[in-house]
């Protein structure tokens, strides 16, 4: 996974509430295309409106979205955290964001930042501005200033650039142990779906 | 010490490692996937040279790019990804329902009709709604394809433990007033971010009433709530339901489950972290007129003068009564509403009556099981004879992943979960509602409340 340190860029202000991961990303374009090439589609039927601050010179460099509440809430698909990465975004700033969209971007190297409303509100008009944006994850400041929460464990991850499947697999042992002492307690969930009995009651 | 709440009782049972920072590594004893998140995971862990760990926990089904016309030619990209899906599933030994077999269908009818879903257990699959299966009492919730990779390789995951909501629906809905609505009726009263961060316990009295298949629907909107998780207390009726079925554990092992079932509801004194009531008996028949789940109202409500982008994107204009808004099309299905029970209840309604000549109505059966036991009860029968077109089982319209799509601007009463923006294609409006008002609107040609007709 790519690390995140710092990050100095243009934000691009996107105030609307409740952007669902649909908007983000068509679904026709979560049954074939590749990862890579996901990013052309991003918020496909927004960008028909030609004012579409993603599309305006100033912000077609934008590495940071200042979003409004709610931001990816809806389908769980990771296609569109894939598709902002895609056009280059690595950082989302939000007062609130969709619970499973929170996660992928994590599993992703994207760093969304949870702020107060009315912090977000000031960003938006800085963003409007066009003045870029510093993000030091290392500090967990914003502009030098403005600091914000992350989870020790997500930081850490974020800045090594670690990936979860590796860091799980090394615990391994733990898992075997866990699952041979619940055997004894829930033997009822290891018998799983492989001796499955059809009766007739 | 105070008392425990049923989140907690199943969370706990599951900590494989605490990761320190409020996360915790949690064993997952029962993986669903379907083709089109799962075809991905599988691609990604082959080629990462990895393996699926425990196979014989997993079930997979084919639900959302498959086709649901009548004798089913799928369009090439899913042929594709099925048999992806197929082979790769063959490779590592995972089980899956495929066509003609009674546990193909959409996963959240699929798990707990075949005993896959259990109480107690921690439940996921790659697909939002999963928290459906809290209604059985499981820990559920949907993950991303990253999510589901770590899954398939270490069959746990990485989670920091959410906040408890507690809500009661007291009192009793009226008749022709169900789950559907009770669930729509509490986003529109705490809003689509009210359960952020929230695992949602529901109780109360209309909560107990409902059947099994009723608090999957309410369970199944969770995520329309903000939140990831959604759960109801097993009582009798879980045990009845989940007892004989394929999966299910049977004999000694049923007895030792249903012991450990019995000490999982919450206790008198546990405390949540946020508690709300809505009364049901009062309540309406509830539709949406906006582009959020939030944006409801009783059906025999008026368009509200508010989000004058959301009434712009549906054609509605503020002031008027909702019934009446003529509509076009109408789909009966989706993980929300397509179990026999939501069947039988727009069966109810389409009995003896037509579809309006310009509406193109749809029912699509939950899974072949549902399908078959509709068949037996003479409901396909009642739905073409009311002119509704009777399809096979999948995800069908709720998404148009496979292509069946309401064309642009055209209206569709949708007993789903998602009005967004383009949700059930272009430019199509969606208006969210109960099997009853679904068919009622069906009928006339127009939004219709069930009651009146
Ligand atoms: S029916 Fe709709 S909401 Fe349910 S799993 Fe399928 S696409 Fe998702």
């Amino acid at each position: 996974m790519e690390k995140f340190t710092t990050l100095t860029a243009v934000a691009a202000p996107f105030p609307r509430k409740n952007v669902d991961t649909d908007t983000i990303i068509r679904i026709e374009r979560c049954t074939g295309t590749p990862k890579e090439e996901l990013g052309q589609y991003a918020f496909e039927m927004a960008r028909k409106d030609p004012d579409f601050v993603l599309d305006q010179p100033r912000y077609r460099d934008a590495a940071i979205l200042v979003c409004g509440e709610f931001f990816g809430t809806g389908s769980s698909r990771e296609m569109a955290v894939w598709a902002l990465a895609g056009i280059g975004i690595r950082c989302l700033i939000a007062p609130s964001f969709g619970q499973i969209f929170l996660a992928n971007c994590f599993q992703n190297g994207l760093l969304p930042i949870v702020l107060p409303a009315a912090e977000v509100d000031a960003l938006m008009r800085q963003a409007e501005d066009g003045r870029p944006f510093e993000i030091d994850l290392q500090r967990q400041t914003v502009n030098g200033t403005l600091g914000f929460e992350i989870g020790a464990r997500r930081k850490r991850m974020l800045l090594e650039g670690l990936d979860e499947v590796g860091l799980t697999l090394a615990l391994e042992p733990r898992i075997a142990a866990f699952q041979a002492a619940d055997r004894e307690r829930r033997p009822w969930v290891y018998a799983g779906v492989s001796n499955a009995h059809r009766r007739a009651e | 010490m105070g008392g425990r709440t049923l989140f907690d009782k199943v969370w706990d049972a599951h900590v494989v490692e605490d990761l320190g920072d409020g996360e915790q590594l949690l064993h997952v004893d029962r993986h669903l996937l379907h083709e089109l998140s799962g075809h991905r995971g599988q691609l990604e862990i082959a080629r990462r040279g990895l393996k699926m760990r425990n196979p014989e926990l997993a079930l997979g089904t084919l639900d959302h790019v498959v086709s649901t016309a009548p004798g089913r030619r799928g369009a090439p990209f899913a042929e594709r990804i099925v048999a992806t899906f197929r082979a790769e599933s063959a490779k590592a030994g995972l089980r899956v329902h495929d066509f003609g077999d009674d546990g193909q269908g959409i996963v959240h009818v699929v798990g707990p009709e075949l005993g896959f879903t259990l109480p107690g257990v921690l439940l996921v699959c790659g697909d939002s709604h999963t928290c459906t299966h809290g209604a059985l009492g499981a820990l559920a919730w949907g993950i991303g394809t990253s999510e589901l990779v770590h899954v398939l390789a270490t069959q746990a995951i990485v989670q920091a433990k959410p906040r408890t909501m507690r809500v009661r629906f007291d009192g009793l809905p009226a008749r022709g007033v169900g789950a559907k609505d009770m669930i729509l009726a509490l986003i529109g009263r705490l809003g689509t971010a009210g359960g952020v961060g929230y695992a949602v316990e529901y109780a109360g009295e209309a909560i107990r009433a409902l059947a099994i298949e009723g608090r999957m629907t309410v369970c199944n909107l969770s995520i329309e709530l903000g939140a990831k998780i959604g759960m109801v207390a097993p009582d009798r009726k879980t045990f009845d339901y989940v007892h004989g079925r394929t999966y299910a554990p049977a004999g000694a092992l049923w007895d030792q489950a249903l012991a450990h079932w019995r000490s999982l509801p919450s206790d008198a004194d546990a405390r949540f972290d946020a508690e709300h009531a809505l009364d049901c008996s009062t309540l309406a028949p509830q539709v949406t007129w906006g582009t959020s789940p939030e944006d409801v109202i009783g059906v025999d409500g008026v368009v509200p003068d508010a989000k004058p982008e959301a009434l712009e994107y549906m054609g509605l204009a503020k002031g008027r009564a909702i019934a009446g808004t003529k509509v076009d099309r109408v789909f009966i299905g989706s993980c929300t509403n397509a179990r026999l029970p939501d069947l039988r209840e727009a069966a109810g309604v389409a009995r003896g009556r037509r579809v309006a000549p310009h509406v193109k109505a749809w029912v699509v059966p939950g899974s072949q099981r549902v399908k078959r036991e509709a068949e037996a009860e003479g409901l396909d029968e009642v739905f073409r004879a009311a002119g509704f077109e009777w399809r096979e089982p999948g995800c069908s319209m709720c998404v148009g992943a496979n292509g069946e799509l309401v064309e642009p601007k055209a209206r569709c009463v949708s007993t789903s979960n998602r009005n967004f923006v383009g949700r059930q294609g272009p430019q199509a409006r969606t208006h969210l509602a109960s099997p009853a008002t679904a068919a009622a609107s069906a009928i006339a040609g127009e939004i219709a409340d069930a009651r009146r007709l």
